[in-house]
């Protein structure tokens, strides 16, 4: 019981990074934690043993998948600004990895994130995304060949055209 | 050493880079990648991404967490909205999504895009009609039977007027508007004061929420979810105020789920 409080409470920095990469905007990643959050509570008691931590990154993951899902069915006005642009500053240039996630599907920044961010095993990220092993993989190096060709690439200003 | 079969493929470039690859064929993928400039570049690139990534976004676990995610105010937020009536919610959402496994999947999780649909419509629509002198509804207060009957059959499911006198608002009418998942029903009430609020329901795949507040720039709204019907009641920001007259509209929407009016 207060076993899973503990997780669950020890997996909300870890839920926060992992949301802030994915919508890369501190007010929509802190809505997605906090979904993630009641759902946890309202089916603790369904919640029959396993990995906690990987049930709070399922949950999150399907949370983003749909908050994406109905974006695209409504067109909406995005306000140019990158909320963390802060952090890294002028010094990144324009190449700027946040835009280079940017610009991936959805599936790959998953996957990518939770290998390299959030240090999840593949078998892990296999679960989660409900996927064999090898589809994870394919989806890693497609990130990780888009963010390489988009770091090394071409003008992004070209390549903000969306 | 035993190099036979040196081939390396790229799957085990990325395992090699996650730490994933079998030790016995770390030295394999070394030997490879001293030989193999090219792979060699691509791995040193896919680990400057890595630490890229990590050093954009690893400070945020250190950040202080909001208190809007202190566990212990969610869970009191949700006993005080969902009562008993929790647990038996839950599993019959689990038994009739047919969920097997141990994680919520789609029908739990369209929450947070709902809420904000609806809430920025119903704001849009307060902003739109609270202002209207000559026509702010297209059916009057005093055909609350008929509006009743009328909204509902649009909206596809029972919409129930909530009295608000007690609190000091007459029904000024409704009318039909376009929502974020269909037809959508809209009340008005206003104070002697003049100042008017909105009530702005619904149907959403969710089954059911606690109140959530959201500011606008002038005004407020609290959303909230019963039986597959998404409410917003918008008014004047003032919270307080705001959410006693949420919490009144929310407690008779609830406990007169038996009468249809009509």
């Amino acid at each position: 019981m207060s076993d899973f409080r503990g997780e669950v409470q020890n997996a909300i920095p870890a839920l926060r990074r992992y949301a802030r990469a994915l919508t890369r905007d501190v007010e929509t990643a802190d809505d997605i934690v906090q979904d993630t959050l009641v759902r946890a509570l309202r089916s603790e008691h369904l919640f029959h043993g396993g990995d906690v931590r990987a049930w709070l990154y399922t949950i999150l993951t399907n949370l983003n998948r749909n908050r994406l899902r109905a974006l695209s069915r409504r067109p909406v006005l995005t306000p140019i600004k990158d909320s963390d642009a802060v952090s890294g500053g002028p010094e990144g240039g324009s190449r700027d990895i946040g835009r280079a996630l940017d610009d991936l599907a959805e599936e790959p920044r998953t996957a990518l994130l939770l290998v390299v961010l959030e240090g999840l095993t593949y078998r892990e990220v296999a679960e989660i995304q409900g996927v064999p092993i090898g589809t994870v993989m394919s989806r890693l190096a497609r990130a990780r060949m888009q963010i390489r060709s988009y770091l090394d690439g071409e003008r992004p200003a070209l390549r903000r055209v969306k | 050493m035993i190099d036979r079969d040196p081939i390396v493929s790229e799957d085990e470039l990325h395992a090699y880079v996650d730490g994933e690859l079998p030790a016995a064929r770390r030295g394999v993928v070394e030997a490879w990648l001293a030989t193999h400039p090219e792979d060699a570049t691509r791995v040193a690139a896919w680990r400057s991404q890595a630490e890229l990534i990590r050093a954009r976004y690893g400070g945020v676990a250190d950040e202080a967490t909001p208190r809007r995610l202190d566990l212990a105010r969610l869970e009191w937020r949700r006993r005080w909205r969902l009562g008993a009536m929790a647990a038996a919610a839950v599993i019959a959402a689990f038994i009739a999504g047919g969920v097997a496994g141990w994680f919520a999947r789609d029908v739990e999780a369209s929450a947070s895009s709902d809420l904000r649909r609806f809430t920025a419509d119903a704001l849009d629509a307060y902003r739109l009609y609270v202002v209207e002198v000559r026509h702010p509804v297209e059916v009057a207060g005093d055909e609350r039977p008929h509006l009743t009957q009328w909204l509902s059959k649009r909206v596809g499911s029972p919409v129930r007027i909530p009295e608000l006198e007690t609190m000091g608002l007459k029904l000024v009418g409704g009318r039909l508007l376009p929502g974020p998942t269909g037809p959508t029903a809209f009340f008005m009430y206003e104070a002697n004061s003049g100042e008017r609020f909105t009530l702005y329901c619904g149907q959403t795949s969710e089954r059911e929420t606690a109140l959530r507040y959201t500011k606008g720039e002038h005004n407020g709204a609290y959303y909230w979810v019963d039986r597959h019907l998404a409410c917003v009641l918008t008014g004047p920001a003032e919270r307080d105020n705001l959410h006693a007259i949420a919490q009144a509209a929310y407690d008779q929407i609830d406990s007169r789920s038996t009468s249809l009016g009509g």
